[in-house]
Formats: C-alpha cells, sequence, structure tokens
C-alpha cells in the first residue's frame, strides 16, 4: 500500500516547496536537516529538509539537561545534543557522508524535473546472463559445499561454551549444527543493452571551463540514461586531429592541442560500434561535444558522410553539443543542421555556458529515444 | 494478531486496568499500517485536519524515520471521548499487548489530569469541521491566499495563553445595572424611604466617581491589563477580513487544544509507563513473552546523554512517590532526620503509595510535577546533569550535577512550554506593543524579527516588541517594509 491519500497532497506541496517550485518565501526558513544514521563502519546521513516558520523563541543560548554518566566537564558529542529540550537537533555538521540521494532517485527527480519522457528501448531486453556467485555462508547445503574451516570454527565455539573443550587433548567433532556450507546467489545480470559513446574535442581551443561543461552534462546524462538501463556501457574517445579511445579519467582530464578533425572522431566511433555492438541487440546513444571548430570543409563533408550513411541509421540519438568557446568559430554546428536537417534521432544543442547544461540536456533526452 | 484476537486481549486488559482503579474513557483501537499511521502522526492524532503543508513536512520526517529505522510510532492515542488510539499493524502480539496497556495509561491520564479537564473531548468533530471551513475559505479565495495566511500566523502560534480555557482573566465589566444605579440609587420599593435609601448626597458622589472612571477608562492604556493571549487580541481587535479571523481562531483553538499534551509529556507518559509496566508485569505476561517485553521495555525508557527521555524520568518520579509514600518518607519528622542511616531505613509501612500517585496525576502538571517531586536523592539516581556549549573550545560540555541547578534547568525548560511569554501591553493608533517578560534567555533574534514581520502583517499597522538583548533592554519594530532592532 502506497501513501495514505489524504497526506499525500500535503506531502507533495511540501517537497515542491522544497524544491522551489512554489513559494519561495518559505524557501528562505529551510533547514537543511538530517538523520545520522550507520552504514556498516561508516555514518551515514540521511537528509530531513524541514521548513522552520519563525516563532518567537528563545536563542539556543547552549544549554539543556541530559543525563548519563560523566564527570563535570565531559564532552558530550554532537550526535547526542538535542538542545531546547526535545527539537530534533538539526545542525550537526561534517562528521557524516551526505548520502543525499541515490543516483536512481537523482535520475527520477532529474526525469521529473526536466519532464523528460521514459526510454522506449529496443532490442533483447530479456536477455539476461545467469551467474553464480559464492556470496556467503549457511547452515544447510550439499555436502560438496561443505566449509570446513568454519565448520570446525563453530564446533569449537560450541565446545568451548560447552566446556568440553580441552586444550591439552584438542579434539573437536563436529556435530550436525556445527556443519557450514558455502552459499550462492543467482546473479542476473540483464544482457547490457545500451552503449554510450562519449566523444570530446580536446584540441587547443578547448579549454578547462569547457570540460567541466561536457563533464557535468556527460554525469546527467549518464545518470540519467542508467536509469532507463540496467547495465549501460560507456565507451570515451578523444580527438584533435586524430581521435583514440580513452578510459573515463582521461576522457575528463586530458588537455591535448593541435587541429581538429571531427571525422576522425566519427570513424573511430563507427570502427567501434561495428566490432562490438551490433546495432540489432544494442540502443546506441552518440554524444559528441566540441566547440564547433573544425579543420575545413573537407573535413565536415567526411563527417557528414560518416554519419548519414553509418552512424545516424543505427543510432537511437546522436547528440552534438557545441561548448561556446573564445576561439572556436562555432561553425560545425551550422553545417550539421543545414546538411542533416531535423531527423528523430538528431539533437544539436549549444551550450552558452553551465548554466545552460539544463537546457541543454532537456534539448537531448526530451525525445524519448 | 487477528482483530478478533485483539478484541478479547483489550477486553481482558481492560478488566485488569480496572482492578487497578484505573479510570479511563471507553477506548476505541484501530489497527493501521506503517503509512498510515504515520499519517495519523503528521497531523497530530487527526486524520480529518485541515490541508497544509507543514503536515506532509511531518510525515516526510514520520516516513523517512520509519524508512530508515530511526523511529517507530507504535501506538497513537488521542484525547477524545471515547478515546481514540491507533495501533501499528506490525507490532508482536507482545508488543500489541504492551502498547494497549499504555493507552489506557493514557486515556485515564486525559479523563483525570486537570489540565484536560477544559478541553474539548469531540475534538474529532471539531478538527473535522475546521477543515470544512478551511476547504471552504479555500474554494473561496483560492490555496494560495488561504495557505499563505496561515503561513504567516503560524508564526504567531505560540502567542496563546496556556491558561486560558481554566479561568477567564478578565475581570467582569461593571454591569450596566450597576451604572444605572449609580445614577438613580438602589431600587426603592416605598417613595417616602427614598431619600434614607439613596441620600441625595451620596447619590451625587456615586455620580462623580462613575463620571471620573469613564474618562479614566478613555485615557487609560488598551487593553486596561496586558494581554497574553495575543491571538485571542488578535481576533478580536485586528482589521481582518471575516475568513482570516475564522482561520486565525481555528489556529487559537487547535493551539489551545494540544497544550495540555505539553504541559504534562513527562507525567503521561510517565503515568502510561507506569501502569503498562504494573499490568505486564503482574498481570499480562506470559511466561515466552518476558523477553520481548524487556527488549521493548528497554527501547521505550533508554537514554542517551544528550537528551532527557520523558518516559524515563515521568515513570521514576511515578515509581519514587510511590515508594516514599508507602514508606513513609515524607513530611516534617522525615526531612528533618538528618542522620542517613536513620534515614536510609527509613520505613513507616503506610502503604500510601498507590493512593498518592493517583491523586498526583490529578492535581499536577509537568512544572509542578518536577518542582514537587524531583528530589536530590532521585536527581542522582537518575544521573542528570545540564550541560552548555563551550564556546571557547566549540563542543558541548557536562556543566552541572548539582540538584538546584539541574532542576532549574528543568522548569526553565517546562515553564510556559518552553515558550517565551510574551503580551500586548498598548494598542493604540500609533501601534501595537508587545513586552517580552524577560527572565533571563534572549529570544532569538531572527526570529523574533520575522515574527514580528508577521504580526505587523496581521495587525496591519506598526507593532514593536520590548525585550532584552545580551542584557540590554531591546526594542524591536516591524512597520510596512521595513524592520530594525536598535538598543534602547
Amino acid at each position: 500500500m502506497g501513501i495514505p491519500l489524504r497526506i499525500l497532497s500535503d506531502h507533495s506541496r511540501f517537497r515542491e516547496i522544497v524544491r522551489g517550485r512554489i513559494k519561495a518565501n518559505l524557501r528562505k526558513f529551510l533547514q537543511k536537516g538530517e538523520m545520522i544514521g550507520k552504514r556498516g563502519q561508516e555514518l551515514i546521513s540521511i537528509p530531513l529538509p524541514t521548513i522552520d516558520i519563525p516563532r518567537f523563541r528563545f536563542g539556543q543560548n547552549g544549554q539543556g539537561v541530559g543525563q548519563g554518566e560523566g564527570e563535570q566537564g565531559a564532552i558530550l558529542s554532537p550526535g547526542e545534543i538535542a538542545p531546547g529540550g526535545g527539537e530534533a537537533g538539526s545542525d550537526s555538521a561534517e562528521h557524516a557522508l551526505e548520502v543525499d540521494l541515490s543516483l536512481d532517485e537523482l535520475a527520477v527527480i532529474l526525469g521529473e524535473e526536466l519532464c523528460l519522457p521514459r526510454i522506449e528501448p529496443k532490442g533483447s531486453d530479456h536477455l539476461s546472463n545467469q551467474r553464480v556467485k559464492y556470496t556467503g555462508i549457511n547452515s544447510t547445503g550439499p555436502e560438496s559445499l561443505h566449509h570446513f574451516r568454519r565448520t570446525f570454527r563453530e564446533t569449537l565455539k560450541r565446545e568451548i561454551a560447552q566446556g568440553t573443550y580441552d586444550p591439552k587433548h584438542p579434539r573437536l567433532i563436529p556435530v550436525r549444527e556445527d556443519k557450514r556450507y558455502r552459499s550462492w546467489k543467482v546473479d542476473e545480470s540483464p544482457e547490457s543493452s545500451a552503449v554510450i559513446v562519449y566523444m570530446m574535442d580536446v584540441s587547443g581551443s578547448m579549454g578547462d571551463e569547457q570540460k567541466e561543461i561536457v563533464r557535468i552534462e556527460s554525469f546527467w546524462l549518464d545518470t540519467w540514461l542508467r536509469s532507463q538501463y540496467r547495465g549501460l556501457e560507456c565507451r570515451y574517445v578523444i580527438h584533435d586531429a586524430v581521435a583514440r579511445e580513452v578510459d573515463r579519467e582521461t576522457f575528463f582530464h586530458t588537455r591535448e592541442s593541435g587541429g581538429t578533425m571531427i571525422s576522425s572522431a566519427y570513424k573511430l566511433a563507427r570502427d567501434i560500434l561495428a566490432a562490438d555492438y551490433p546495432s540489432a541487440n544494442w540502443n546506441i546513444y552518440l554524444f559528441h561535444f566540441s566547440d564547433g571548430d573544425n579543420w575545413s570543409a573537407d573535413d565536415t563533408r567526411v563527417c557528414l558522410e560518416t554519419l548519414q550513411n553509418d552512424l545516424l541509421p543505427i543510432a537511437n540519438l546522436f547528440c552534438y553539443g557545441q561548448v561556446e568557446s573564445p576561439y572556436g568559430s562555432g561553425q560545425f554546428v551550422k553545417d550539421l543542421r543545414e546538411n542533416l536537417g531535423e531527423r528523430d534521432n538528431l539533437a544539436l544543442s549549444e551550450i552558452a555556458d553551465k548554466e545552460a547544461v539544463y537546457q541543454s540536456i532537456k534539448d537531448f533526452l526530451g525525445r524519448g529515444r | 494478531m487477528r482483530a478478533d484476537g485483539l478484541v478479547a486481549l483489550q477486553k481482558e486488559i481492560e478488566r485488569h486496568a480496572r482492578d487497578y482503579g484505573l479510570d479511563f474513557f471507553e477506548t476505541h483501537f484501530e489497527v493501521c499500517d506503517a503509512d498510515t499511521l504515520n499519517m495519523i502522526a503528521a497531523c497530530g492524532g487527526f486524520p480529518c485536519r485541515y490541508p497544509h503543508w507543514r503536515f506532509g513536512m511531518e510525515f516526510d520526517q514520520f516516513a523517512k524515520g520509519h524508512a530508515h529505522g530511526f523511529s517507530k510510532i507504535y501506538e497513537l492515542v488521542i484525547n477524545t471521548d471515547p478515546c481514540h488510539a491507533f495501533l501499528l499493524e506490525s507490532n508482536s502480539p507482545v508488543a500489541q499487548k504492551l502498547v494497549m496497556a499504555h493507552v489506557l495509561g493514557h486515556s485515564d491520564f486525559f479523563k483525570n489530569n486537570f489540565c484536560f479537564e477544559p478541553t474539548n473531548r469531540k475534538m474529532l468533530d471539531e478538527m473535522g469541521n475546521h477543515a470544512t471551513r478551511v476547504r471552504r475559505w479555500i474554494d473561496r479565495f483560492g490555496v494560495e491566499r488561504v495557505e499563505s495566511f496561515i503561513d504567516t500566523a503560524l508564526s504567531l502560534e505560540n502567542l496563546v495563553d496556556i491558561h486560558a480555557p481554566h479561568s477567564t482573566r478578565r475581570p467582569a465589566p461593571e454591569s450596566e445595572a450597576n451604572e444605572r444605579d449609580g445614577h438613580t440609587g438602589f431600587p426603592v420599593q416605598r417613595e417616602y424611604m427614598r431619600r434614607y435609601i439613596n441620600p441625595e448626597d451620596k447619590l451625587a458622589d456615586e455620580r462623580r466617581r462613575l463620571e471620573l472612571k469613564r474618562q479614566a477608562a478613555k485615557s487609560q492604556a488598551f487593553p486596561e491589563l496586558p494581554e497574553r493571549d495575543v491571538l485571542r487580541f488578535l481576533i478580536e481587535h485586528a482589521p481582518l477580513e471575516t475568513w482570516e479571523a475564522d482561520l486565525l481562531s481555528i489556529l487559537r483553538e487547535e493551539a489551545l487544544y494540544f497544550a495540555p499534551q505539553a504541559r504534562t509529556k513527562i507525567m503521561n507518559e510517565g503515568w502510561a509507563s507506569y501502569w503498562h509496566s504494573t499490568l505486564m508485569t503482574e498481570r499480562l505476561l506470559n511466561d515466552s513473552e518476558v523477553v520481548d517485553y524487556a527488549d521493548h521495555c528497554a527501547a521505550t525508557l533508554g537514554t542517551s546523554p544528550g537528551t532527557l527521555n520523558p518516559y524515563k524520568l515521568g515513570l521514576s518520579i511515578f515509581r519514587d512517590i510511590e515508594r516514599r509514600w508507602n514508606e513513609g518518607r515524607f513530611g516534617p519528622d522525615y526531612e528533618a532526620c538528618e542522620s542517613m542511616a536513620e534515614r536510609a531505613s527509613w520505613n513507616k509501612r503506610l502503604g500510601l503509595g498507590r493512593e498518592k500517585i493517583f491523586e498526583v496525576r490529578r492535581h499536577h502538571s509537568d512544572v509542578t510535577f518536577i518542582e514537587e517531586f524531583l528530589t536530590p536523592e532521585l536527581c542522582a539516581e537518575l544521573q542528570l546533569f545540564a550541560y552548555d556549549f563551550n564556546e571557547k573550545r566549540n563542543f558541548w560540555e557536562l556543566s552541572a550535577r548539582d540538584f538546584q541547578v539541574v532542576r532549574e534547568r528543568l522548569l526553565r525548560q517546562l515553564t510556559n512550554l518552553g515558550q517565551p511569554i510574551i503580551e500586548v501591553v498598548d494598542a493604540s493608533p500609533r501601534g501595537l506593543t508587545l513586552l517580552h517578560r524577560h527572565e533571563g534567555v534572549d529570544l532569538r533574534l531572527d526570529h523574533a524579527k520575522l515574527a514580528l514581520k508577521a504580526l505587523q502583517a496581521i495587525w496591519r499597522g506598526p507593532v514593536q516588541l520590548f525585550t532584552q538583548q545580551e542584557g540590554k533592554q531591546t526594542l524591536l519594530r516591524a512597520a510596512e517594509g521595513d524592520i530594525d532592532a536598535r538598543p534602547d
């Protein structure tokens, strides 16, 4: 059963206030409260936003009454304090790791925020791999999985507890209850069905700021697509005059210099896809970021050909994001627009600055492909 | 646990509770899932509250607390007749037993404690009516306007006189008849007696007195006496539209309804815990349930250094009272006894404990309960301490275990529900003036300014508040558009 109907409207109204959708005047009273929990060894924080309506109330003046052990002058840890006799402590600080939102939740919010349509996947979603993993220990199981060490440890524990263990004549006799077996779990991972190829222009004209924009944008793209597909693969291509495939780390941190031949990247992407991702089974996403300053008109022609013949026919979506840069001419996006026209699976976006990332994501993903 | 099982259990528990002399309302139990229970808790126990986002906020907290295992509401009970209690579906049978016994304790407390006497026992209906009224205003004026007004008014929600339902502080106005008598004298049956009953000179004196009084009233401050019930004052005197006054009166009524719960938190929880533990251990527990019961009890009564557990404190005090009155550890003889040994073994076998705690639950609220029955011995036994924030070293530290300090702190936290006492002292065309009765703790300045702003929005004129900040007299003002604070 879900949330009871009666509170639903109040709850969604509150959440809209927190997100700043409505009643901006109340949002300034927003308190970023948290619950401190423990996950394993780590303290984690569950955010608990509240809106603190201003009232005539006492300044805390830092005092309270508690109970327990301790001498005068003993230090109380911040987690233990709820000053003011009962109002839940709200401003404990840096000691916890923020787990504000899971990426899934983030994707949901992103989807809501940008009104993104859910993607209709193609291909073999139902194909899945089964993998057996030994994950733990169980007290029942087949003899073939008998775990000797753990069994004898149990025996030892039991005999010590019963007092029958004699260290001088150590002799352990396992009984049925002591037996331990490896236990396993079947991991069902769906055949990866989506691949993203990120391509980025790293020529001299792409500065740090431009890369930052690309990084932010690809993070969000990634988050959204991951929420839509289980098992998403990513490939990263950087190019200046030549293209090469790199890992994620390098992708975001390299700064090359030199000319720009965009076609090189498209060709490489084509080759990667042809080799590893048959289009019948894969949802293919191509993202290309550049400052739009290609080397020559010739090269641009090659780009268009590659796109038209090889990439667009198989891709769910090809997105070209042009980051504004002080050096680039920004011609490339115009060329694409003129020559390829309106297509369902082509998204072009010009990103002026960080603020524009939002709109750009919407341009890219707003089509539900 | 099946419902019919619960009904049988309820009958059994009620029988035992009556045996012990508990006197509770007819109690209706309802079994809810966690979401529903969280919702009811978010709405202050009333599923039929009017729509407002803050209930959604409360719900968010309860739901998250529940989902992440920080807190769990086992039960919820409201002060109505018949008393309604909501139980969590997933409670184990032992927990249901315990919780039902606990609820009967609360129900008895609601019925018998003096604080709850003037409360409306049909509050479910009243809350439902409030919701209908608010919805009707929303239909007429739109949700934005109504909600915004409620938001503003909530800033003043704590400015009520929690004692208002018990008495009227205003002196009865001199009756019309009395004034008329002032002019014409006492009624006279026989005309020839008139000049003896109402001598002319006395009559003249009386007329002069009334005239003076009327003139004095004109030039006198308004309100005549400081008004602690600021909300009521606003309802009666602020230039409000009908719907605004109505909303304000709804807020006030609900604030006053919930005040007794806040005034008796420690006692109420202590009393309920006393009875669930007594009933469980003496009558209800099966052998197989002891461990689960102990586990639950430990969870409810557990303490952590920085917070005060009202269940634990209340229960300890009630048990201490019971023991003291059983053994006769009270009165001048005991007080005067200076031999430690004699005091330690003091036992007159009076057996008055039960009787005494029943009396205490009727006549006390938290403030008087702590003041009267928290003894130095108990304070030490409970390991109570005061703590302060050490600004130099930037951490909280245990500052004192001294009984007087601890008690004073506790009382200060409880007085007026821990809210500052603020009164209307003057209302005139110049504006509304309020006085904060400063008793050692300053107001939180940023909040005070904003709350004053809210007051100004409702009064529709300049407002000012006299208070103290860091030992200096301070005047806060809010007028159209601006706000400032300056030392006076």
